[in-house]
This record gives C-alpha cells, structure tokens and sequence, in this order.
C-alpha cells in the first residue's frame, strides 16, 4: 500500500513546482530562449516586494487571520522615512538607518491592528481594513502626497547593486540583484521560526482554534499581538524595497496590491481557514504569479487577461488542495484502522 | 503512598443571579474513579471549571490535597496536577499527535525553540504510560474519534496529572472502544491517578466507578458508594422522577411491507443485504464501528452510492437514490452527527423546527407567511415537548435531548414514510432519552416505520420490534421478540 515517495508526490508544493515547470516549458516553446538567465533574474527581481509581503501575510493567515493593510503599512512607512530623510537632508551613503526607521514605522502600524485585534476583539478582517483606510488617511493628508523621486544616496545605490552580471549571447548584461542575499536569510530565518521554534509552532496552534489554544496554555492575546508587530515589520521592510526597486516614493503606489499577494499565499498552500501553511510553499507561490504575470504576454496572450489567470489558478490551486487532503485523510485513517485490529 | 483527598467544599456559583451550583460538597477519594453523573444543565460541567479554575466560586472553598484555594486559576490548578480532557477533547487538528500530545508541557517549561525528536520523545513517553502506540506524525484531524481521544489522555498524563476529569468521555466511542478506554481508566489508577469519570450513561458508570456524585438542579441529589446503590437510584436521583427502563409500548406493525431491500451492496462496507420493513413496525439495526451500519443508512437516502442491489419502496423499484428524492418519496435521516449535520446553529428554534418544510409556508406569491410560520413552529414545539421559554431562542441554547427532538420535529413535519435515525439518543439524559423514545413509538403507531441505527443496547430492547446485528458489511443476525434482551444483543455484538 505505501508506494515511496508518494507522500512527497502530495505535498502541495511538489505541484507547485510541477506548475511551474510546464507553464514555463509551454513558454518555451512558445518564445524559444525563454529559459536564460536573464528571464530567472528578472523573475527574482519581480518576486522580492511581493514576498517580503507575502511572508507577513502567511504568518497572519496561519494564526486563523487575515490582513489587507500591509500595503499601507508598507507605503506608509516607506514614503514617511523617505520624507523624514528629505527633510533632515540627509544623503549619505548609509541604508541602515531608513530601512530600520521603516521597519519601526511599520512595527508602530502594526500596533493600531495588535490594539484593535487583541484588545478590542474585532475579526481580522474588519480591524486590518479599517487600519488601511486610517493610515492611508493619515499619509495622503499628514505626511504628504507628492511623487518623491530623489532617494538619499545609499538606498538610490542599493537600488542598482548588483550581486552577480552574466553577459549573454546577444552582448547584453543580465543581472541578478543584491536583494536576493537579505531576502533569501529572511525567508529561512521565517522558516525556521514558523517550524522550530515554541512562537512558531503557537501561531499554527491559534489558527487550529483559538479556544483550543488557550485550554493549552498558549496566551492567546499576547501572541497575537506579537503576530501583528512583527507583520507590521515586515510590511515596513517590503514598503521600503518597493521605492527601492522604484527609485521613487510614490504614496499612491501598492494599493490594490493586497489581493494578489493574499492569492500568491493561498496559491503556496495556506488555508485560509487557519492552520496551514509554509514559507516553502509561499516561495513557490509568488514565483507563479510573477511567472504569469510578467509572461502571458509570451504566450500570445493579451495582458488584460493577466487577472483571470490569477483568478484561474486561484481557484485550480485550492480545488487541488482540497484534493490531497482527502488523499491523505483516507490514507491515515486507513493506518489507523490497521493498528487498531 | 499517602491518603489525601480532593474536594470542593460548600461551593455556590451565581450567573447573574441564577445559581449554577448552591452548596455542593464533593469529596473524590485518591486513587479512585468517582463518578460525576447528572442531566445537561445540572453543573457538572460548571463544578469542573471551578476545579479546573476556570471560574472562581462565589463561595465554598476547594481541598486539592493538603492546600486549601479560595479559588483557583487554570494555571495554579494545573500546578496541583488537575487535569480535566473536555467533550471536544480541545485539541488542535492541524498539528500532529505528537506536537499535540508534547506542546503543553514544552509552554510550561518555558520552551523557546523545539525539535521534532524532542516532541517525539515526549509523545511516545505519554503513550508509552498506557501502553499504546499511535502514528505520532498523523495529523490530528486525520485520525479516528477513538484516537483523538487517546491523545487527549496522553496530553493530561504528560502533565504529572493527580486529578484527571474525563467529561463525557464515551459519547463518540463505539461498545468495543469504550471498554478499550474502560482499561486505560483502570490502569491510570493503577498508576495512582485520580480519576472523576463524568457520564450519564448508567450501565458504564457501575462498571467503571466506586463512587458517585450526582447532581441535579445545581444540587448534590445522591453522593454514595456504588456497591450500595442501584440502576434505579442513580437514574431517580438524576431526573427527580422515577423512570422505568422497561420496554416501552409498542403497536404491532401492519403486514404490509414498506421497504424492501434486495442483495444491497456499495463498495466494500455494505455486502448484499437483504431486509423488509413495515408500515409501523421500529427496526433497530446495530453493529460496532465500521459494521456498514451507518453507510447502510446513507446508501438508502441517497448519500452513498449503491453498488448493487434492489431497492423497493412501496411495491415500486428505486433507482437513482439522491437526498431530495428520497424526501419526495418519504425517506427521512437524522445523521448521528446533529450539531454539524442535523441543526442550523445560529438560527433560533423556530426556524430550525421548519427548515425542512419551508416551502409550505409561501402565499400565494411565493413569499413566506410570517404568521404561519410561527404557528407550525409553535405547534411542532408543543408536540415534540421542547423545553424552551421562547421559539425565538437561539437553538444553542437548548439542552442535546431538546435539540435531537428538534431535528426530529423537522423531519417529521416532512410527513415521512420511513424515518431512519442514527444515534437518536448520542449525548442525551435519561429523562430526554425516554421522550424521545416514546415519541418514536407514537409516531410508529400513526403508521410511520423506522430504522434505529444504534449500538446503545438498552434502548434497542427498550424499543425495537426487531433487531438486524451487522458485521462487516453483512447482515448477519435478525432477532425477534424473545430474543431481543441486552446479553444476546451483546454477545451478537463482540462474537
């Protein structure tokens, strides 16, 4: 009955993968030459903001919750440090401190969706939707709503860092940016954490159920106001990369970004019921929608078609998940029956 | 090892103003297994969350060795080694039985960072206590009732437990699972555990416990010695009245064959059975766990596909089951399941009691008549005997007796042919149990057959006219009158 390697078969990311892999086949062939570096590095170039996000959002939908304010979150916090910057006139080469300024913006957000979470009990939902309108309110009429497009020195450099440059056939310079280091610990310390560690392993327990949690010994409130924070942070961070990768601070952009990085986390595997979910998976996640988004047109397939596809596989991706699930309830309780004769 | 004791003292506990608990004294002996035994609403479960300090007692105070609490929060009872596993057994679906088993005491000591060996260490000593091994890397939501349950155990042993409260620990476990669990009771006392067995079902109480406390009203009705009390007492001491669990009145069924089933099969857990049922006539069907009993039931309402095999329904032959034509034709189910299957949760009483008729309540322009509604609801409330101050009550509010005779009510304001039940008595009071029963031979005597699936022995003799046993798919015994007394119906059970 135990076919190897068929629980790895299973796994939500394995079809990810799988995904991926034909659709940028199809694509090849299609548009032969597809497959370069310069295709992979533009991918990964494309992919950082949303995952940095994407990260946040996992966390929050595992502990049972959901939250459509980290793109005001992250705006909010990049075109206020980037103000700041602007007004104390400081344009030095140094980067740490608006990233961390962001970062503590972001963190000090996060608080509004902590307060109006755990202590005042409002569903996610409601709290991170009302958060958004505020904060956007207060960034458009408190900071300013002007296109910055001057960076100081050290972010405009950090913009065009290049970590590795392969020149292709054609003479031309592919390049694969800095961000991929930074990035790339982020999502494994993620990882760790949300696997390893007692923090980790409460959120899946919150999002399995919130009274069961609490019968545990888990204190519920307080871990869910370390959820917030820390998602606040990251939002600060993604914020902060995308005017980065912009070169300019545009107080208008990011919104309406929620939903496709909400898909690209359900896509990687979590339910939106709570419970589920990986970093993996949501690596695995971004990739495809990037992969599509930037694609389509490759195919012959005209841009406006890019939502629907999204739609598309959103809804292909949670019919398959609901499909292994099934697979492995039945093949559990077939164990299970075999020890109890 | 040293005698101490563990008891609640004179305790009172008032929900704004209505008392809950008034002067209950219980005194749990160590190194037994005392039962706690009353109806829904009678404050067991409040008496357990004082214990467990989950609420505090407005007055009385608790004895949990040799210290003395005014009252108590979950974590200072915790650290006395009061360990209660709830109805719903409180754990987390979406983590492994190990992390389930092994998280509790990693939060206690103040863990940071875990390893899955570390947790698989923990877990396998848990099980080890009660001998039983279990797939540690399952999914909880995945594994079996039983199990789950099995997990909860090992979570509160895990825990250097003194004091365990086992709340209604039988209602989801089938015969042979519940005297696997009767064992692992025995061997926890054995090991010096305490255990308070809370139960209504009177026939495991006296196999499992020395001791009883029953409640009734908010009051201690009955505290004594098992050895020196009857069936019969401990139920009058529950409801207050006498009640006979002899065979309730049965009209004899008409000859006219209503349902036959011919050489049914579906998949592998049903295997060519054969049966008739008559106008009027209550069939009990039983087996254990995974018998087919339950997928009988489904295969006949059109839930589960049937394989092979004849279905006749008033002289005309059936095909194509699906739930909507089996209610056209006059089959009704109540799933064993009522929570999740049975009921609308968030809806009131009213609404519940005329789900399934809905469509009888339009005008003339196919919109629903308020007035009526209320009127069938009111008069399906007074013919069921449902204990409630309002039909606008939400359906949460009522007891599991009351709300099982809900979705009876619902089904039968259908005006079935057939009814099959699954389970009608699964997690009800004695006093609630005995309505609904008499309620099921009424109806049969206006003409209405049903098929009782159940594996509760007492209520099929009480009840049935006959009784089909299954075993692995097959049908495999039918017994008739004489026949039909709880030592056949067991041995036909375990054989």
């Amino acid at each position: 009955m135990n076919i190897p390697g068929k629980k790895l078969l299973l796994r939500n990311e394995m079809m990810l993968v799988a995904a991926i892999l034909i659709l940028s086949i199809v694509i090849n062939i299609k548009s032969p030459g597809f497959y370069s570096f310069s295709t992979l590095f533009d991918l990964c170039r494309a992919s950082y903001v949303q995952l940095i996000f994407g990260l946040g959002v996992l966390i929050v939908i595992i502990s049972g919750g959901i939250d459509v304010s980290f793109p005001m979150v992250g705006i909010f916090s990049a075109y206020t440090t980037i103000t700041i910057m602007d007004k104390l006139h400081f344009s030095q080469n140094g980067i740490i401190i608006p990233i961390l300024m962001a970062i503590v913006i972001g963190v000090i957000l996060g608080g509004f969706n902590a307060f109006a979470i755990a202590v005042l009990g409002i569903p996610t939902l409601i709290a991170t939707l009302g958060t958004a309108g505020i904060i956007r309110g207060l960034m458009l009429a408190g900071v300013g709503s002007r296109l910055i497009q001057d960076l100081p020195n050290g972010l405009d450099h950090l913009a065009t860092s290049t970590l590795i440059q392969i020149r292709n056939s054609g003479g031309t310079l592919s390049r694969l940016h800095l961000l991929i280091i930074p990035i790339s610990i982020l999502v494994l310390a993620l990882g760790w954490i949300l696997r390893r560690t007692i923090f980790g392993r409460s959120i899946y327990a919150l999002g399995g159920g919130i009274e069961s949690a609490r019968r545990l010994g888990i204190p519920t409130k307080k871990l869910q106001v370390r959820i917030y924070l820390l998602v606040g942070g990251l939002a600060g961070l993604g914020g902060l990369m995308s005017v980065v990768l912009a070169r300019q601070a545009d107080p208008y952009s990011l919104a309406g970004s929620e939903l496709d990085t909400i898909a690209a986390v359900v896509l990687g595997g979590a339910s939106i019921a709570g419970g589920y979910g990986s970093v993996f998976g949501t690596v695995l996640g971004v990739f495809l929608i990037a992969l599509i988004r930037d694609n389509l047109i490759l195919l012959g397939i005209s841009g406006s078609w890019e939502r629907a596809a999204v739609g598309a596989l959103l809804i292909i991706g949670i019919v398959t998940q609901a499909f292994i699930r099934k697979m492995k309830k039945r093949e559990t309780q077939e164990s299970h029956a075999e020890v109890q004769k | 090892m040293q005698q101490s004791e563990f008891s609640a003292l004179n305790i009172s506990k008032f929900f704004g103003g209505v008392a809950a608990l008034e002067d209950v004294s219980m005194t749990i002996k160590s190194g037994t297994v005392h039962c706690l035994a009353g109806e829904n609403g009678s404050g067991k479960s409040t008496l357990i969350k004082i214990m467990s300090g989950v609420h505090s007692p407005d007055k009385g105070i608790i004895k949990l060795g040799q210290t003395e609490f005014k009252s108590l929060t979950p974590i200072t009872s915790m650290m006395a080694g009061v360990q209660v596993i709830f109805q719903d057994f409180s754990l987390l679906p979406n983590l492994t039985v190990a992390e389930n088993i092994a998280l509790p005491s990693l939060l206690q000591g103040n863990a940071k960072v875990v390893n899955g060996r570390e947790i698989s260490k923990i877990a396998k000593s848990a099980l080890e206590k009660i001998d039983i091994s279990l797939d540690l890397q399952s999914y909880v939501e995945d594994i079996p009732v039983a199990s789950k349950q099995i997990v909860a155990i090992a979570r509160a042993l895990n825990q250097d437990v003194k004091l365990l409260f086992m709340d209604e620990p039988t209602t989801a476990l089938t015969y042979k699972e519940v005297k696997k669990l009767f064992l692992i009771v025995e061997q926890l006392r054995k090991n010096g555990t305490t255990v308070v067995f809370v139960s209504h079902k009177i026939a495991e109480i006296q196999e499992i416990c020395s001791r009883i406390t029953v409640l009734r009203n908010g009051q201690v009705a009955l505290e004594g010695d098992m050895a020196h009390l009857t069936a019969k007492d401990i139920s009058s001491a529950m409801t207050g009245i006498e009640i006979s669990s002899s065979k309730i009145h049965i009209a004899e069924p008409s000859a006219e064959v209503l349902l036959k089933v011919e050489n049914l099969s579906s998949d592998d857990v049903v295997k060519n059975v054969d049966f008739e049922l008559h106008r009027g006539e209550i069939l009990g069907i039983t087996g254990l766990l995974g018998s087919g009993r339950t997928e009988l039931a489904e295969c006949l309402f059109g839930l589960k596909k049937i394989t092979d095999g004849k279905v006749i329904f008033e002289g005309k032959e059936i095909s194509r089951l699906s739930p909507p034509k089996s209610k056209k034709i006059g089959i009704g189910y109540v799933p064993s399941d009522r929570l999740s299957e049975g009921l609308f949760l968030n809806q009131n009483i009213l609404r519940n009691l005329i789900a399934a008729t809905i469509s009888n309540y339009r005008n003339s322009f196919g919109l629903l008549n308020k007035n009526r509604m209320r009127q069938g609801g009111q008069k399906w409330a007074e013919i069921m005997r449902i204990k409630t101050s309002s039909v606008d009550a939400p359906v949460t509010s009522l007891s599991g007796g009351n709300q099982q005779r809900i979705v009876l009510a619902k089904w039968l304001a259908t005006q079935p042919k057939v009814m099959m039940l699954n389970g009608p008595t699964v997690g009800v009071d004695v006093g609630s149990k005995q309505e609904i029963l008499s309620l099921v031979s009424e109806e049969a005597a206006k003409g209405i057959a049903f098929l009782i699936i159940s594996d509760d022995v007492p209520e099929l003799v009480q009840i049935c006219h006959r009784v089909l046993v299954m075993r692995e798919g097959r049908m495999v015994q039918t017994l008739k009158s004489d026949e039909i007394v709880e030592e056949v119906i067991y041995r036909e059970l375990i054989k």
